[in-house]
């Protein structure tokens, strides 16, 4: 019996042309088309790269189907591009590994006609094929996976970067509205926001807003605390609003002391307290 | 050996720091301090550290010493200026100064003192505390 590595790199070099447009015709078909992501000349051509260096790699390859091997590396970089790409097109993981899952369906169809009634060749070949195919497969979502978690990566970053506006409210008094959750690397970044603007303003009382926080563990409220007393180290006072009903039973429960602290329900609650600190009142106009 | 000047204004000291702080010469405004406290009865200790660059865990402790210290000698100490490293670094060192009183600058640190020493001076006058 022929070696199905050498079989497959025959079929696809005598009948490429073939395989080109069945395979085209396969996925254009698919449910998991993404016209709107994605030009059909575009897709055509990356399947015609495909079917080119996954033939080469079959025939230097020969009985080992192995595709982590270095004969592979062409296609395994084509696949690379075109996982990247659809990630970053906003594709999900099985429409990027349908494209090479899809090529099974006219590969078959090859094998069958050329086996005809020949079972057990056919069988073979086929089983071969889909091994092959498979892994090639479940390697683009890998590397969509990867490229996906490189985006959640930066996104994280930036939100670090953007989340932590230190506002002036009145004359002497700033607020930090806190959104997200506390960590030790953001806690370093609002700090150090928070007492450069205490000297830029000459702020006398910083407000810290935690409304947008989701959850308060001890660990968060260590660093709340932390950014409290650099705060009072510098000569402001620090007011903590924005205590949902569920976190103040969190914070009861953990027995975590915020005695030293002024705590409002709300941040409007919190700034009449700064005022009445600073001597001012808000009247209505007579 | 170099010594920190400590200017009297009125019922205030003040003290302003504006070399590197080692720990001789903490020891020495320690002490400094303390004969001058009660040599002048000064009412409040007003200390300026807004060039300090740098704050150890033994000058931190050192400020809070002295501001004990003036309080046992019937002074208040506030400590102003301090910048925001040295005050995310102190936090840090696990030394919050509890017992010391602080203020953004010069200007805020004296309204502080003379708020304290106000309802105070009524009171020796002989009417009773509010």
């Amino acid at each position: 019996m022929a070696d199905p590595g050498s079989v497959l790199s025959d079929l696809l070099t005598k009948y490429e042309s073939e395989m080109l447009a069945r395979w085209m015709q396969v996925q254009l078909s698919a449910a998991t088309l993404r016209r709107d992501l994605m030009r059909d000349e575009e897709l055509r051509e990356q399947s015609r790269q495909f079917l080119r260096l996954f033939s080469d790699a079959l025939r230097r390859e020969g009985a080992a189907l192995d595709p982590s091997s270095k004969s592979w590396d062409g296609v395994r970089s084509l696949l690379d591009e075109v996982s990247r790409d659809r990630a970053q097109a906003g594709f999900s993981p099985s429409e990027t590994a349908t494209f090479v899952f899809s090529l099974k369906e006219p590969v078959f169809e090859k094998l069958r006609e050329m086996h005809g009634r020949d079972g057990e060749a056919l069988g073979e070949g086929i089983w071969r094929a889909t091994v092959l195919l498979d892994q090639l497969g479940l390697y683009t979502t890998e590397v969509h996976q990867k490229n996906r978690e490189e985006v959640i990566g930066r996104q994280q970053q930036e939100m670090l970067e953007l989340s932590t506006p230190v506002v002036q409210l009145w004359e002497g008094i700033v607020a930090l509205p806190l959104i997200g959750t506390l960590d030790s690397a953001r806690t370093q970044v609002v700090m150090e926001s928070l007492l450069q603007t205490i000297v830029d303003t000459r702020a006398g009382i910083a407000i810290i807003d935690i409304t947008g926080v989701p959850t308060v563990d001890t660990l968060v409220a260590q660093h709340l605390l932390k950014t409290v007393a650099a705060a009072r180290l510098m000569g402001a006072e620090c007011l903590i609003s924005g205590i949902r009903p569920q976190i103040a039973q969190t914070i009861v429960h953990l027995g975590v002391d915020l005695n030293e602290v002024v705590t409002k329900a709300s941040l409007a609650d919190a700034l009449g307290v700064a005022l009445e600190r600073l001597g001012l009142a808000i009247t209505p106009q007579s | 050996m170099e010594r920190i000047p400590i200017l009297k204004m009125g019922e205030c000291l003040l003290v302003s720091i504006q070399v590197d702080m080692h720990d001789r010469l903490a020891v020495a405004l320690h002490d400094d301090l303390t004969s001058k406290i009660a040599s002048t009865r000064a009412r409040g200790v007003l200390i300026d550290i807004s060039s300090l660059d740098v704050v150890d865990s033994f000058i931190g402790r050192m400020l809070g010493n002295i501001a004990s210290m003036a309080r046992v000698l019937d002074a208040q100490t506030v400590v102003v200026g301090m910048r925001p490293a040295v005050a995310i670094t102190l936090v840090e060192l696990g030394l919050a100064l509890p017992g010391v009183r602080t203020a953004l600058d010069v200007e805020k640190g004296m309204a502080m003192i003379q708020g304290a020493l106000a309802p105070r001076e009524r009171r020796s006058n002989g009417r009773p505390p509010a």
